[in-house]
């Protein structure tokens, strides 16, 4: 694949590292002549200086024929602006914007951006699964349907405790998928399915019902 | 009587808000760096608030929920346009103008349906006029 990177910073820099690593063909647009030096003497010949908004540097990378374009600057408006000149003027097929603030996810996919990925939400993510008290866990989304796969920890002195499922007033469209309990198999829940203390609920639901099942797992 | 917001108190952006302002607009004018506000007019009337207009809570402060007309003219093209679509797409303001220097820029824009002005081609063609005499 001919995957353009705009950003040459740490982001941009391992990311092409790994990516050359896996035979990707990748070209990095970066502005400051110094990172560009380190980076063409570190990687070899890959980094290209310019403004990754500019049509005139972008024609130059050849990004007609880019089949991915990853902006990882540190600005939220250059990371959507490089990413929207890709996919309507070059037509790439797929763009990445890194983003900052996190309320931006909802305005870049609005605008067609393919995939956001923010460094904040994703150090979230990572807290909350560590911290072992936090009662829901964001496993996955499922972005075109607005589901989220999550994790609900059944911890003590929830008040769904000993309850059987179809007692519990769950979010409409949500459904539960699996219970994880210690020392046994997976259990597929079924209506009359009661809940135990440390019970592991992987759960789809609905982005905006997310805290609704989160309350009805725990019982509140 | 509109209710206007213009992002980025420049010379540009400071004289816009300082005429609309007269003609009895509202006019809210945002800036990051107070500091710009001194171009306003010393009769100006409308709200000055420091905030950035690419940040969704300090457009809601400077009360985008209820504005008819939103301009993007601070320095930079990229803030414009993201601040721009923003108001457009997310707040669904009505009238949202902005300005693009990069020519190349500003045509792509125009076509997603963005209104904007790119004082560079204005300028240049003002510019060539005046020598063609």
């Amino acid at each position: 694949m001919y995957i353009i990177i705009v950003g040459g910073g740490r982001v941009g820099f391992y990311l092409a590292k790994g990516l050359l690593e896996e035979n990707h063909e990748v070209l990095i647009i970066e502005q400051n002549p110094a990172i560009c030096e380190s980076i063409n003497d570190e990687l070899g010949s890959i980094c290209t200086r310019g403004d990754g908004c500019e049509v005139a540097t972008l024609v130059e990378a050849g990004t007609g024929r880019a089949d991915m374009f990853v902006a990882v600057t540190g600005e939220d408006p250059h990371n959507l602006v490089a990413c929207q000149m890709a996919k309507h003027k070059f037509k790439v097929p797929h763009t990445i914007a890194r983003i900052k603030n996190p309320k931006n996810e909802g305005l870049y996919k609005t605008l067609g951006i393919d995939v956001t990925i923010c460094s904040t939400n994703v150090i979230l993510e990572h807290i909350t699964e560590e911290v072992p008290t936090h009662p829901m866990t964001h496993l996955m989304q499922i972005r075109d349907r607005g589901l989220e796969v999550v994790e609900v920890r059944i911890s003590a002195g929830s008040a769904s405790i000993g309850k059987a499922l179809k007692d519990l007033s769950l979010p409409a469209g949500s459904m539960l998928s699996v219970i994880i309990r210690k020392g046994q198999k997976p259990i597929v829940p079924v209506p009359s399915t009661v809940l135990n203390e440390g019970d592991q609920v992987i759960a789809v639901t609905p982005s905006e019902t997310e805290e609704a099942m989160r309350s009805a797992l725990r019982g509140q | 009587m509109k209710r206007i917001i213009i992002m980025g108190c420049s010379r540009v952006g400071g004289r816009l808000a300082s005429l609309l302002d007269a003609e009895g607009h509202k006019v809210t004018i945002m800036d990051t760096d107070a500091y710009s506000f001194r171009r306003l007019s010393p009769d100006f009337k409308g709200k000055a608030l420091v905030g950035n207009g690419i940040d969704q809570e300090s457009l809601k402060k400077a009360g985008i929920e209820e504005a008819e007309v939103f301009i993007a003219v601070t320095q930079g093209d990229n803030r414009n346009i993201m601040a721009a679509q923003m108001a457009k797409h997310i707040f669904n303001v009505p009238r949202v103008i902005c300005r693009i220097y990069d020519p190349l820029r500003q045509e792509i824009y125009q076509t997603l349906g963005l209104e904007t002005i790119s004082p560079t081609t204005i300028f240049a063609d003002i510019l060539k006029k005046q020598v063609d005499g």
